[in-house]
């Protein structure tokens, strides 16, 4: 089973490389974007085929190392 | 036992973490040993456990690569749970820049770093004001004096929650905050976009100390800084006056 972690900053926390990207967007005439966040994909390959088992698991792993929830959301999806 | 070891025995001990990609580490065993007069020691990231120590020393690099987010594998080396386990005995623990990372991924500090407002990596001297000098870490400085540091990191932008904000600032945790050459706390003056300005703090106990200017490489008239020796200093104090000596601990 994989397990795919999007890890971005939190609502409300000012995202510069997302502002950036956004002004970088406008000069190529990209009007029509309103916001860009940028994060972090990590993808974890599991050995277990137990949904709920890996679900459990990936999300204290992002407790604990993947994510600073201090300032960041993360996003958990498994794949078979 | 002999004459050297009673030396040594007088002689502050203060160890030095290295980690994988640390490089202020000799810059901060240098000023231990000469600016501070104390015996420096190297201790690797995988020791589990911390010999006796006066105060820990947290310096600064690229420990990991700064992979994941700064700070954040180092946190999980076998040595930040001695490290914790020194600082909960009331030991003093002073990082610096890299160092001060590590300690709020470790929950020592609160709060977390964020990317520089500019996005750039950041090398140049900067001004902080001593916001709290009753620190064992600021006792030199005069109040409010401004101190012209060094910094160098492109993460240095601390964020915290407006609840953990007002409580280091209602505990007097602020210690440094960015300002102007003549004290003044501005937008201007603020050169990562760091939360009210903050450049270090302490825990709420007073023990661990986090700052992201560097001290070491502005501590000697023959490198045209010597505003960094006050915190040193301050430290080495501390540790002479015996208050802040690690209550013994047992083995876990």
């Amino acid at each position: 089973m994989k397990a795919t972690v999007s890890v971005t900053l939190k609502r409300g926390i000012l995202d510069p490389q997302g502002q950036a990207v956004l002004h970088a967007l406008g000069s190529l005439g990209y009007q029509g974007v309103k916001d860009v966040r940028v994060g972090k994909l990590i993808e974890l390959e599991l050995a277990t085929n137990d949904k709920a088992g890996a679900e459990a698991e990936v999300k204290a792993m992002c407790e604990r190392l993947l994510a600073n929830t201090i300032i960041e959301d993360y996003r958990i999806e498994l794949v078979d | 036992m002999s004459w050297w070891t009673d030396l040594a025995d007088a002689l502050s001990r203060i160890g030095i973490l290295v980690f994988p990609g640390s490089n202020c580490d000799r810059d901060c065993h240098h000023v231990v040993e000469q600016i501070m007069g104390a015996q420096a020691e190297f201790i690797w990231h995988k020791e589990a456990l911390l010999p006796q120590l006066d105060a820990v020393l947290i310096p600064g690099g690229f420990s990991y690569g700064d992979y994941l987010r700064t700070g954040a594998i180092a946190r999980f080396s076998p040595v930040m749970a001695a490290v914790t386990r020194f600082a909960e005995a009331g030991g003093l623990v002073l990082g610096i820049c890299n160092g001060f990372q590590i300690l709020l991924e470790a929950g020592l500090l609160p709060g977390a770093m964020l990317r520089n407002r500019s996005l750039s990596f950041i090398c140049r001297d900067v001004h902080v004001r001593v916001e709290n000098r009753a620190t064992p870490f600021t006792g030199r400085c005069k109040p409010g004096q401004v101190l012209k540091l060094p910094i160098a990191h492109a993460d240095g932008n601390y964020y915290t929650d407006p609840a953990t904000l007002s409580s280091l600032k209602a505990g007097n945790q602020v210690v440094l905050r960015y300002c102007a050459t003549d004290g003044q706390v501005t937008p201007a003056a603020n050169p990562n976009g760091s939360l009210d300005s903050i450049a270090g703090i302490t825990n709420a106990a007073g023990n661990v100390f986090g700052l992201m200017p560097h001290p070491e490489r502005s501590a000697e008239a023959l490198l045209g800084n010597e505003d960094g020796r006050l915190i040193l200093l301050s430290l080495l104090d501390s540790i002479k006056s015996g208050r802040f000596s690690p209550k013994p601990v047992m083995a876990s």
